[in-house]
């Protein structure tokens, strides 16, 4: 016996830890659940950290009603298999409530509303802790992020004044008002994600397969025709076989050509890739070199 | 495995670490299409690897790293996570926040300087943070002609300065990062040199023997209480294993009650294990009935961590306020929480130098001390470099609620003094 824990069982057990720290330490806590995959590894790390009891928090959604129908469908078959709470955040009603403005002109999106959204919730709510599947290796703004992070009472980062983060000793102190953001998968990569799906044998929702789709192309990415987008001139739908390497709001997560229809077959095809996830997909980073340090400053998940 | 990194700045460390990511494969083609970019448009002739760590806008816009940034790649052998510190005079926490966690530390050294005030600094936090593994590698060695004298001055010099520290396992590599010399591929120009590149030496490290496998230390983190008629006597102690190898059958003790029992079972969403070792994350159950709650500790009856009411440790100060004797602050060690008075700065070390100033009256920003706290109640605390684990801590500003600074226990302050400080 060589008391060796392999790198996926390391990165389960601290992910597990910092689950039940937060469970511990906060009154309020509350998971993101996207319907993507890292948000579908957070709940399994969930039910390890608290089976055979009840997640001590519910989980949320914060909709953009732009969101693919096939993943609405897999997040309620979920929640309901797992027996636990489900809240959802919409978009639309911040947007109704004039709250929130919706963007105009081909490219726009609810992507940036969805901040509004979810520091409402939280306020309603009164959430001081939430989990997000949020990963270091997928933009160099995270890469800094700690693993507990702090939010104060704007729902604001300040990457200049961040709490150091030593051994797993997390402080999770806070005033009234202030939240915590908790990220258990920060130290793992995409492909550490996929290859925790494919151990766990973990159901995903069918667009990570390769599947006939009707797309069209911008800026070198694919993207899904619907309702919610207006072509620009000279742009052509056209039906090709595509998966998603990521999901977010429709309009602008962008598609992969591929014909990988089963788990193996995907994570041979990410081993092997030679673009990252955000570059490949998601236009809201395109913007500008620092669009996602920005959009995480104002509260963004 | 985890590695932190560390070097005064031009060294060449951000170029390693592109090197490292580069020649492993890990840099993917849209990151390349942007250094390539942002490189051309500040006039290099070749592709900066050194932008592929820069982060935040700030730090972009200063030409400087102002924070901890981790990085992952793998080989076929292993996966890495790298905690890229930045080497500015000022920023000693990063060092220490990054260290914290790692299992090697590779302190890079510009062959034309030779060790600086910076690279003892760097070593010194290193040992002090109980990292077992340094590698110095010795960088720009194409600009010093590739010559082995140069190379061995370096490794004397740093020798000599090691022999003051603890670090069982030292490695000098001569290396270029801007040419990748020794990094994944052997170079042609060190036919003098005969250890190997730097990556096979982070794929073949052997570290985990570097955890405490002897000491049975299980803070309970969180109490499962289902309270469903399914689970209706059901209480599980869950945590992290900090120490030693826990199996069902095996006597223990609950600290600090000091009550008795015996492992029931170790359980995990998939099922029971007949072991537990660190860093696993499992659920406890005892034998018996008995009130176990969160910043309880369970160990075996002979081997148990020390009760103490006040603590001798060494701080890290991580505040822009300095803290002086007579600070109170809130004190949080494995999962318990307590508040502390700083009674005594015994003195404050020079970490260029070593020297101790006992007649310090503060500790700054980056300083480091050694401390007597009193606690408002006991802790169950190791030595540090017994266990990292149960003999750490933090100490958290109780009005603005930042961490203020990161501990490392020597032992319990009462009575005899702890032998053996840095
Ligand atoms: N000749 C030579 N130059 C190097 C080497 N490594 C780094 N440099 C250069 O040294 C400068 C500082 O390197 P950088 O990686 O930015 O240093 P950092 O501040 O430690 O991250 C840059 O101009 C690099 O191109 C090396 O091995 N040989």
């Amino acid at each position: 016996m060589t008391y060796e824990l392999p790198h996926l069982a390391a990165l389960e057990s601290e992910a597990i830890h910092l689950m039940r720290e937060v469970a511990a330490e906060f009154e309020r806590p509350a998971l993101l659940f996207s319907g993507g995959k890292d948000s579908i590894v957070l709940l399994r790390l969930a039910e390890k950290a608290f089976r055979p009891g009840r997640f001590p928090f519910p989980i949320m959604h914060v909709d953009t009603g732009h969101n693919f129908p096939e993943v609405l469908a897999f997040r309620d078959t979920r929640v309901a298999e797992l027996g636990e709470r489900l809240i959802v955040a919409s978009v639309e009603d911040s947007i109704a409530a004039g709250r929130a403005v919706e963007e105009t002109g081909p490219r726009a999106s609810r992507n940036r509303l969805q901040t509004v959204t979810l520091l409402d919730a939280i306020e309603t709510h009164g959430f001081d802790a939430l989990f997000g599947g949020a990963r270091r290796d997928e933009e160099r703004a995270r890469a800094k992020e700690r693993m507990l992070s702090f939010r104060d009472d704007f729902g604001q980062w300040d990457p200049r004044a961040q709490r150091p983060e030593l051994w797993n000793l997390y402080n999770g102190r806070i005033r009234r008002g202030e939240h915590v953001r908790a990220f258990p998968l920060s130290n793992w990569t995409e492909l550490d994600v996929w290859q925790y799906l494919a151990q766990e044998r973990l159901e995903l929702p069918s667009i990570y397969f390769a599947h006939e789709r009707d797309v069209f192309e911008r800026d070198g990415m694919l993207y899904a025709m619907s309702e919610h987008v207006t072509l620009g001139a000279g742009e052509q739908p056209f039906v090709t076989s595509v998966r998603y390497r990521t999901v977010g709001d429709l309009t602008v997560t962008g598609a992969v050509r591929s014909t990988a229809t089963t788990l193996e077959a995907v994570v041979a095809e990410i081993a092997a890739t030679r673009v990252t996830e955000r570059g490949e997909t998601r236009a809201d980073d395109r913007a500008t070199e620092a669009a996602m340090e920005d959009r995480k400053k104002e509260g963004y998940f | 495995m985890r590695i932190v990194t560390a070097g005064s700045v031009d060294d060449g460390k951000s170029t390693l670490i592109g090197r490292l990511l580069f020649d492993s494969k890990e840099i993917l083609a849209d990151q390349l299409a942007h250094l390539e970019d942002v490189s051309a448009r500040r006039g290099l002739d070749t592709v900066d690897l050194a932008l592929l760590t820069d982060g935040l806008r700030a730090e972009r816009e200063q030409g400087i790293t102002i924070d901890v940034a981790y990085r992952y790649f793998a080989t076929a052998r292993r996966k890495f996570i790298l905690a890229d510190c930045p080497g500015h005079v000022q920023y000693t926490r990063n060092m220490v926040t990054g260290a914290s966690t790692a299992d090697v530390a590779i302190v890079l050294v510009d062959a034309r300087e030779g060790p600086t005030e910076q690279t003892r600094r760097h070593t010194f936090l290193a040992s002090l943070l109980g990292i077992r593994h340094v590698v110095f590698a010795i960088n720009k060695m194409d600009l010093v002609d590739w010559d082995e004298g140069v190379f061995e001055r370096i490794e004397r010099e740093l020798d000599a300065f090691t022999t003051r520290l603890e670090i069982p396992d030292l490695a000098f590599i001569p290396v270029s990062a801007l040419h990748g010399d020794n990094v994944v591929e052997r170079s042609a120009h060190t036919p003098w040199y005969g250890g190997s590149p730097l990556l096979w030496y982070l794929e073949h490290l052997h570290v985990a023997s570097d955890r405490n496998l002897i000491d049975v230390r299980f803070p309970v983190q969180y109490v499962v209480r289902p309270r469903t008629d399914a689970h209706h006597d059901y209480r599980g102690y869950a945590g992290q294993v900090s120490g030693g190898v826990l199996k069902p059958g095996d006597d223990v003790l609950v600290l600090p009650s000091g009550a008795a029992s015996t492992i029931a079972r170790l359980e995990t969403f998939d099922g029971d294990v007949a072991e537990a070792f660190p860093p696993m994350s499992i659920t406890l159950h005892l034998a018996d009935d008995l009130d176990v709650s969160r910043g309880d500790l369970i160990c075996r009856p002979g081997n148990h961590p020390q009760a103490a009411r006040e603590l001798d440790a060494m701080i890290c100060w991580m505040s822009e306020a300095p803290v002086r004797p007579g600070a109170r602050l809130a004190i949080k060690q494995t999962t318990r929480t307590g508040r502390a008075i700083l009674d005594d700065l015994r003195y404050r070390l020079d970490v260029n130098t070593l020297h101790r100033d006992e007649d310090a009256r503060e500790l700054a920003l980056n300083d480091i001390g050694r401390v007597t706290l009193r606690l408002s109640a006991p802790l169950m605390v190791d030595p540090y470099r017994r266990n990292r684990a149960t003999g750490s801590f933090i100490l958290v500003d109780e009005a603005r609620n930042d961490t203020v600074a990161g501990g490392m226990i020597l032992g319990p302050a009462e009575g005899a003094e702890a032998a053996g400080a840095a």
